[in-house]
């Protein structure tokens, strides 16, 4: 029988994956944009299985919001990381230091 | 053993693994692609869950368009691998401890008995219930002006990254419809008073020779 509690281990993992893909690849913006989408889908996985168990459907809908926000985040992201591989031919972020004093 | 119990532990075991590849893969296309599998095992054990919309949306937005635009993107771009995977291994030890620790604490809080979550029931929803109907009857009710607030933002974010790559071209040869209608007849055509040059007369100019 599968309980909550696994559901939300499940989550904890990939969420700790995403962070861990945040420290490892700190100078790949991609991947970097990649692992905050994996943080996301544990945070929504999370939202999913407490809807489920405590029967209220209103996470559902907080799961639907974060799925739009998410998508409209990560579209300007690319678009951001398109402009800036223009202008620098570079995805490094420790390159983005041209507002440095 | 229950076969939702293996087909939960099945699910879950490809998602971490994908996850785990997502981070440690040496080309952004595949991390692309394992991040897709990642998603499709999410959305089928949100299908478990009994959550069916919210499963066939993760598979249609996130992997049919966030997915499609992020490999878009990392094949446009031409990137040095090898100078972006510098400091992977010397991160590697921290990163580790660190995310192992988070699972760790995690997995001590919520497997304990501390909460009863082992003893929540599942639902047991009758057959003829619909995931999407209920869902659709929350979104339009008690959720509609949330709704509308999550449709002002696509639009502002369809706005955004159109207006950030858009690139405009110096021998652009498109017609401003909006200038070309509010036009006037004077802005084309231009009258010049000037002097009338009279030809002179043959006899005349004979006579001024």
């Amino acid at each position: 029988m599968i309980s909550l509690s696994h559901y939300l281990i499940l989550a904890a993992i990939l969420f700790a994956i995403g962070m861990v893909g945040i420290f490892l690849n700190r100078k790949n913006l991609i991947v970097l944009l990649m692992a905050i989408e994996l943080m996301l889908l544990a945070v929504n996985l999370n939202f999913v299985a407490f809807s489920h168990y405590l029967n209220d459907l209103s996470g559902q809908l907080f799961v639907f919001f974060i799925l739009v926000v998410a998508a409209a985040e990560s579209g300007i992201g690319l678009a951001i990381l398109v402009v800036l591989f223009r202008n620098l031919s570079s995805i490094d972020v420790e390159e983005l230091d041209s507002l440095k004093g | 053993m229950e076969f939702k119990t293996i087909l939960f532990y099945l699910f879950s075991a490809v998602a971490v693994v994908a996850a785990l590849r997502v981070i440690t893969a040496r080309n952004p296309v595949h991390a692309a692609l394992f991040l897709v599998l990642a998603f499709f095992n999410v959305a089928a054990l949100w299908m478990l869950l009994q959550a069916e919309f919210l499963a066939l949306a993760l598979i249609m937005v996130y992997v049919g368009a966030v997915m499609v635009l992020f490999l878009f993107v990392v094949m446009m771009l031409d990137i040095n691998i090898e100078r972006l995977r510098q400091g992977f291994w010397n991160n590697l030890p921290l990163g580790g401890l660190v995310g192992l620790l988070m699972v760790g604490e995690m997995a001590v809080v919520l497997s304990g008995r501390y909460f009863g979550l082992a003893n929540l029931p599942p639902q047991n929803l009758p057959a003829n219930y619909s995931n999407t109907k209920e869902l659709a009857r929350l979104l339009y009710t008690d959720y509609a002006y949330p709704f509308e607030i999550a449709s002002v933002i696509l639009l502002v974010a369809i706005i955004a990254a159109v207006m950030l790559t858009l690139r405009r071209r110096k021998d652009n040869k498109a017609m401003h419809s909006s200038d070309q209608i509010a036009v006037k007849a004077k802005d084309r055509m231009r009258l010049v008073k000037m002097a009338p040059e009279v030809e002179l007369p043959a006899a005349a100019a004979k006579e001024g020779e």
